[in-house]
């Protein structure tokens, strides 16, 4: 499955392209992906062991219809009854499991849903993981923001009435290190209540650096936990580094973040089993951390620049449905994003059931937010997009459609102590 | 009953329902509040946070006193960050301290809570600390200078009920200070059970934003914690009392 992804570019020299098939069809020829580089940290921890232990003896074909009804009638759920829940024997079982997860969702988050924008500061990449639109080989628009250029899409976007802002790079340490941004978080805390960041997963004294700098949430997608596929979709880079990415949550928690949020990019492996392992990451991780807040995402693949190969119907709404539903009924006190990659109905439909927290007005281009939220043509250079958007809702639009859902919508909940 | 008020830090209040604000929407909170009945709210300061121009703050009328609660507090240093930032925002006097260590069940550190009561109570707050119901810790948050001790009586948002009633009742029987019980009362017949055990208030939210119909809910919160009331107030016959209660007494035979 995993040719499908590949893609040339013409803009590639033949050295390159060389380099590129080789990666692609030589697998002596990549680095071991299990292998730490020079200067990654290791951190004493049997979490990593802990999760792929379940995942490994997750055979989802053996539950049946009477494991599932005893999971619903549970009142707490085990690891076995999410087992069963995640199996193909719940499906039948959706709109039950909707029903107990909107239970669970109201009784830990009430009807509040909060809002809160990603921001893209750079794309440039060094890695070559084969399903994304930043990847060193694509073609695209590279681009770094300056501080200025920073700060003004933070203007905008917090005229917007915005609160929370999730800041993005590319991966790429020479292009946007840690220092950097370091800095852009320093410039958040003058437009935002809350920081959060999603980027390459950095060392525990590099995340109590951004963490004083005023980040306070990490997110980082596994992508799969299945370390055998993984090495056939991330080629090259640091990123190729499996278990040093496994870690980067507990390192995020080790180095003061009050919270950090967890997801396999769905449709890459067996999504039953990705979706076992990131619950189970969290579980054991909050067994460790009591303190710490924990998230979950559910993204499916999305189209990129470049590649119309890539399906996103591997993973179909009625499946996420039941892996979200799945999630909230075994982790009723995670916190639930779900991304714009989704359609305005699903993201309007799971607020009700499971999800407590969207994403809105929304770009994952590189310094066009003017463009996007005024209308206004840009003067600058503008950076190109990670993957397409479905749901492009506004802020305000976003707001007004969850309070006519009857939600309550929620623009900060936080404080930086 | 008309002289009988609850007294917290100096201030008297008629109703003994304190009511949450965190779980459901803003438009209803005015409604809550009247068939409720209820003079106090509490509102977590980090919501309060906000530069929203719905702020939650807009939502709650004048001359409801406003507890705010210092959620998100993971220690006693947090919170008192928390509680001043509170009085900043212009919240009153008043506050609920909740620390809590754990994600998953938000139950109370207790030996945090004491602490900052302490420096808290000495900066001229009414403090009224969350606590997992344990008669040494509510010695100590009573001679740290509390103002109430707020045992839960079940995990929060678990509409369980009261779960460590024979606790609560330690806490009620050798403590000075109102007892208010928070967290977990799901139903208002379990709100009345605690007011019949002389709880001097309790507090609910989750019980409220999960009905079907929030005011209704509320109505029937404020008439439970009522008659939970009056029927304390009244002593409980004999119904309560372990075993029978012979007709002829057990001791007639004595003579002198």
């Amino acid at each position: 499955m995993e040719n499908q992804f590949f893609v040339d570019s013409e803009y590639l020299s033949p050295k390159a392209l060389e380099k590129k098939h080789r990666l692609e069809t030589d697998p002596s020829y990549r680095k071991n992906h299990m292998e730490y580089l020079p200067g990654m940290e290791r951190i004493n921890s049997d979490v990593c062991k802990n999760v792929i232990l379940q995942m490994q003896s997750f055979d989802y074909s053996k539950y049946t219809a009477k494991d599932v009804k005893a999971a619903l009638e549970h009142e707490t759920c085990s690891v076995e009854d999410f087992k069963a829940l995640l199996s193909p024997a719940a499906e039948p079982f959706l709109e039950e499991m909707a029903q107990r997860a909107r239970l669970e969702t109201s009784r830990h988050f009430g009807n509040t849903v909060y809002l809160f924008t990603p921001l893209y500061i750079a794309n440039y990449c060094e890695n070559y993981c084969v399903y994304c639109g930043f990847n060193c080989y694509n073609h695209i628009n590279r681009m770094k923001l300056s501080m200025e250029q920073i700060e003004h899409e933070m203007k905008v976007i917090a005229d917007s009435g915005m609160e929370e802002i999730l800041i993005l790079t590319g991966e790429s340490r020479a292009e946007s290190d840690v220092e950097y941004i370091g800095e852009a978080c320093k410039l958040a805390g003058k437009y935002f209540r809350m920081v959060g960041l999603e980027i390459y997963p950095v060392n525990t004294d590099e995340y109590k650096y951004l963490h004083e700098c005023g980040a306070d949430y990490v997110t980082v997608f596994q992508e799969t936990y299945d370390a055998d596929k993984y090495e056939k979709l991330h080629l090259l880079g640091h990123k190729r580094v499996w278990p040093y990415r496994f870690d980067a949550q507990e390192r995020a928690l080790m180095g003061g973040m009050r919270g950090v949020a967890f997801s396999a990019l769905l449709g890459l492996s067996d999504f039953r089993k990705d979706a076992l392992a990131s619950a189970m990451h969290v579980y054991y991780l909050q067994r460790k951390y009591p303190h710490a807040e924990m998230s979950l995402s559910c993204p499916r693949l999305r189209p990129i620049i470049n590649n119309d190969k890539l399906n996103p119907m591997d993973v179909h709404e009625k499946q996420l449905c039941q892996i979200l539903c799945a999630y909230r009924i075994f982790l009723p006190f995670v916190g639930i994003t779900v991304s714009s990659r989704e359609s305005a109905e699903f993201r309007n439909g799971i607020v009700k059931i499971a999800a407590t927290k969207i994403s809105a007005g929304v770009s994952t281009g590189i310094g066009d937010h003017e463009s996007k939220y005024t209308g206004k043509e840009s003067d600058g250079a503008q950076g190109d997009e990670q993957f397409e958007i479905d749901d492009n809702r506004s802020l305000n639009k976003m707001y007004k459609d969850i309070s006519d859902e009857g939600l309550q919508p929620v623009l900060n909940d936080y404080l930086y102590v | 009953m008309n002289n009988d008020k609850l007294i917290i830090g100096g201030h008297e209040f008629n109703s003994r329902f304190i009511l949450g604000s965190g779980k459901y929407s803003l438009n209803l909170i005015e409604a809550a509040i009247k068939d409720a009945g209820a003079e106090i709210i509490t509102l977590a300061v980090r919501r309060a946070n906000t530069k929203q121009q719905e702020s939650i703050l807009d939502f709650i009328p004048k001359g409801v006193t406003l507890l705010p609660n210092t959620s998100g507090a993971r220690n006693s240093r947090e919170a008192v960050r928390i509680a001043r930032l509170a009085r900043e925002l212009g919240c009153g006097n008043f506050v609920k301290i909740e620390i809590m260590r754990d994600s998953k069940y938000l139950l109370p550190d207790n030996q945090e809570t004491i602490k900052a009561t302490e420096i808290l109570a000495n900066e001229g707050f009414v403090v009224m600390p969350y606590m997992y119901p344990d008669l040494n810790t509510a010695r100590d948050l009573v001679n740290a200078g509390a103002a109430t001790v707020m045992p839960l009586a079940s995990p929060i948002g678990s509409n369980k009920g009261l779960a460590t009633k024979e606790f609560i009742q330690i806490l009620i029987d050798e403590i000075d200070l109102p007892i208010i019980v928070d967290a977990g009362i799901g139903r208002p017949s379990q709100a009345c059970e605690a007011m019949e055990m002389g709880a001097a208030a309790v507090m609910a939210n989750t019980a409220l934003a999960t009905a079907g119909n929030l005011p209704l809910m509320a109505s029937a919160f404020r008439q439970a914690i009522e008659a939970g009331r009056k029927a304390y107030l009244s002593g409980l016959g004999r119904v309560l009392t372990r075993g029978a209660s012979a007709s002829d007494p057990l001791t007639g035979f004595l003579r002198d």
